[in-house]
């Protein structure tokens, strides 16, 4: 595109609030009982951040990996991708996270939460309870329909913010992990502004919050070392 | 262009219902028309864009409300409708919409938007085969993406009867030095910018150069997005507005971009069947005089 640097978010918005909400209504409708699923799976990923056998790192890793190949697959290009020009992009994107997660958690074993008593454990859990239980709430809240709520495990925002959350949670900072969760958040805030979503900072926010005590945690460690 | 039979059928239905039902008359009456400068033929001074509205995916109730839009535009009298391949499933809606209507009288406008000029005739028969329409009328190049390549499998397509007329299209103010060189030295039915009573820079030298070499001149964003209904929202029209019958503030816009006398014909985009109503029914007269268009642009500076 040529000028692109002339054009503002507003400009490149293709669809409206009401067709981009409506997509998660009928997208719901489509999965039922999906969201099932995609609640157990995060309950499940909250229990094991505190206990649970040894491999517990691997199993969390491989059920973000699935949530993040979901989102990828049945919502980015099954869906969005209708309204979205960019669609097909985003889905590769949450695909690379999959597989990154895959690779750095699961076979690696780069994930591991030996200490959920830490105020960084804390904050993680924490970020990851309102992706879970708050976050779809927001929608409601502001006069959206219920059926229309995003969820951990279907869509992106719950996914990512969830993800936050672990990575925040576990006992090292993995950067591998953090980049394309951050990009997303700066992705999705600016779409949220734009179509005026009362929510639009939340995502951005936490992104920065992650990257702020991700390069902390990192400093402190040279520090100490 | 004489009136074909199916619209001489048209008109003598709806004069027929005008005078059986009381006020009738003035919502169904047939919206003013200017000639194609290249060819002559009217085109209604108010068309139908797509950009976001028809872009509702997949969802059946969404469509419908779409094509309900589109049945109540021809109703109106209205024939051109625009779309592109960068809106989205704006195409599908529309093809949707046109099957559910049953309306082959649409003045049909696409663009070709790619950045390889050789996938460019792909793009097109991807295009119409959304609309399901045996050709376009116009194609345009969209934003002046790889203009140059675009431009002859226009007039390629054009020389062998594929399509009617050839255009070219800018927005948003954007490239108007490129657009200017492109119409002086091409041979071009249409092209496509942004005018309306806010952004009116086009008129020191574009619409003047396509008055001059006989472009047609589709005026798009005549609402800047919504952003100008916005801006007047709950503040009422000024009396004077009376003598041009503008009735609300999206006519008080459309009247003043149609009345510009290199202006072919704008292209609001909506999702309500009023809306579609409301914009027709600014292509009625009185349209403003260059007196008048003077006192508008003053009003709306101060508002």
């Amino acid at each position: 595109m040529s000028e692109w640097w002339t054009y503002r978010p507003a400009d490149l918005l293709m669809f409206s609030p009401e067709t981009y909400y409506r997509l998660f209504e009928l997208y719901n409708a489509d999965v039922w009982p999906a969201q099932i699923i995609g609640l157990g799976a995060g309950f499940t990923i909250f229990v094991l951040m505190f206990r649970g056998p040894r491999w517990r790192g691997h199993a969390i890793a491989a059920l973000l990996a699935a949530a993040w190949l979901v989102v990828a697959w049945a919502y980015f290009l099954e869906r969005y991708t209708s309204i979205n020009l960019a669609a097909p992009y985003f889905a590769w994107g949450f695909f690379a996270q999959a597989v990154l997660t895959a690779v750095s958690g699961v076979l690696m074993g780069r994930l591991a939460f030996n200490d959920p008593r830490s105020l960084t454990a804390k904050a993680g859990v924490a970020l990851f309870l309102l992706a879970l239980l708050l976050q779809p709430l927001i929608g409601p809240l502001v006069g959206r329909a219920w059926f229309s709520v995003e969820l951990f495990g279907l869509a992106p925002d719950p996914t990512v913010l969830a993800t936050l959350g672990v990575l925040v949670a576990s006992d090292r900072v993995r950067w591998e992990l953090l980049v394309i969760p951050v990009l997303w958040c700066a992705i999705t805030g600016a779409t949220l502004w734009t179509m005026g979503s009362p929510e639009a900072l939340l995502m951005p926010s936490a992104g920065l919050s992650t990257l702020i005590l991700a390069a902390y945690r990192s400093l402190s460690g040279f520090a100490a070392a | 262009m004489p009136l074909t039979r199916r619209e001489l059928i048209q008109s003598i239905a709806v004069t027929g219902a005008a005078m059986v039902v009381p006020g009738l008359g003035l919502a169904q009456a047939r919206p003013l028309t200017k000639p194609i400068p290249s060819s002559g033929e009217a085109l209604p001074l108010v068309g139908l864009g797509s950009w976001i509205t028809f872009n509702v995916g997949n969802d059946p109730v969404a469509r419908d409300s779409c094509a309900q839009v589109m049945g109540a535009f021809f109703n109106a009298g209205g024939r051109m409708i625009d779309s592109s391949p960068m809106y989205g499933s704006a195409q599908d809606v529309i093809g949707y919409g046109l099957k559910k209507t049953g309306n082959s009288n649409v003045f049909a406008i696409d663009k070709v938007w790619i950045a390889d000029g050789d996938d460019g005739p792909e793009q097109i028969a991807e295009s119409r085969a959304k609309w399901g329409i045996k050709r376009f009328d116009l194609l345009q190049v969209h934003n002046l993406l790889a203009w140059e390549a675009h431009l002859d499998t226009l007039y390629a397509m054009k020389d062998a009867g594929a399509i009617r007329y050839v255009g070219i299209t800018t927005s948003h103010g954007r490239r108007h030095k490129d657009l200017e060189m492109i119409m002086r030295k091409h041979t071009l039915d249409f092209v496509q910018l942004t005018y309306n009573v806010a952004d009116r820079e086009v008129e020191d030298r574009l619409l003047p150069l396509a008055q001059e070499r006989g472009i047609a001149v589709i005026a798009n964003r005549p609402f800047r997005q919504k952003a100008l209904i916005r801006r007047f929202a709950g503040k009422k029209l000024p009396l004077w507005a009376d003598e041009i019958e503008a009735k609300s503030w999206a006519q008080f816009l459309l009247k003043f971009i149609i009345s510009h006398p290199a202006i072919t014909c704008t292209i609001p985009a909506t999702t309500r069947v009023d809306h579609v109503r409301e914009n027709l029914g600014a292509a009625r007269e009185p349209l403003p005089d260059a007196k008048m268009r003077r006192h508008m642009v003053a009003h709306v500076h101060e508002v």
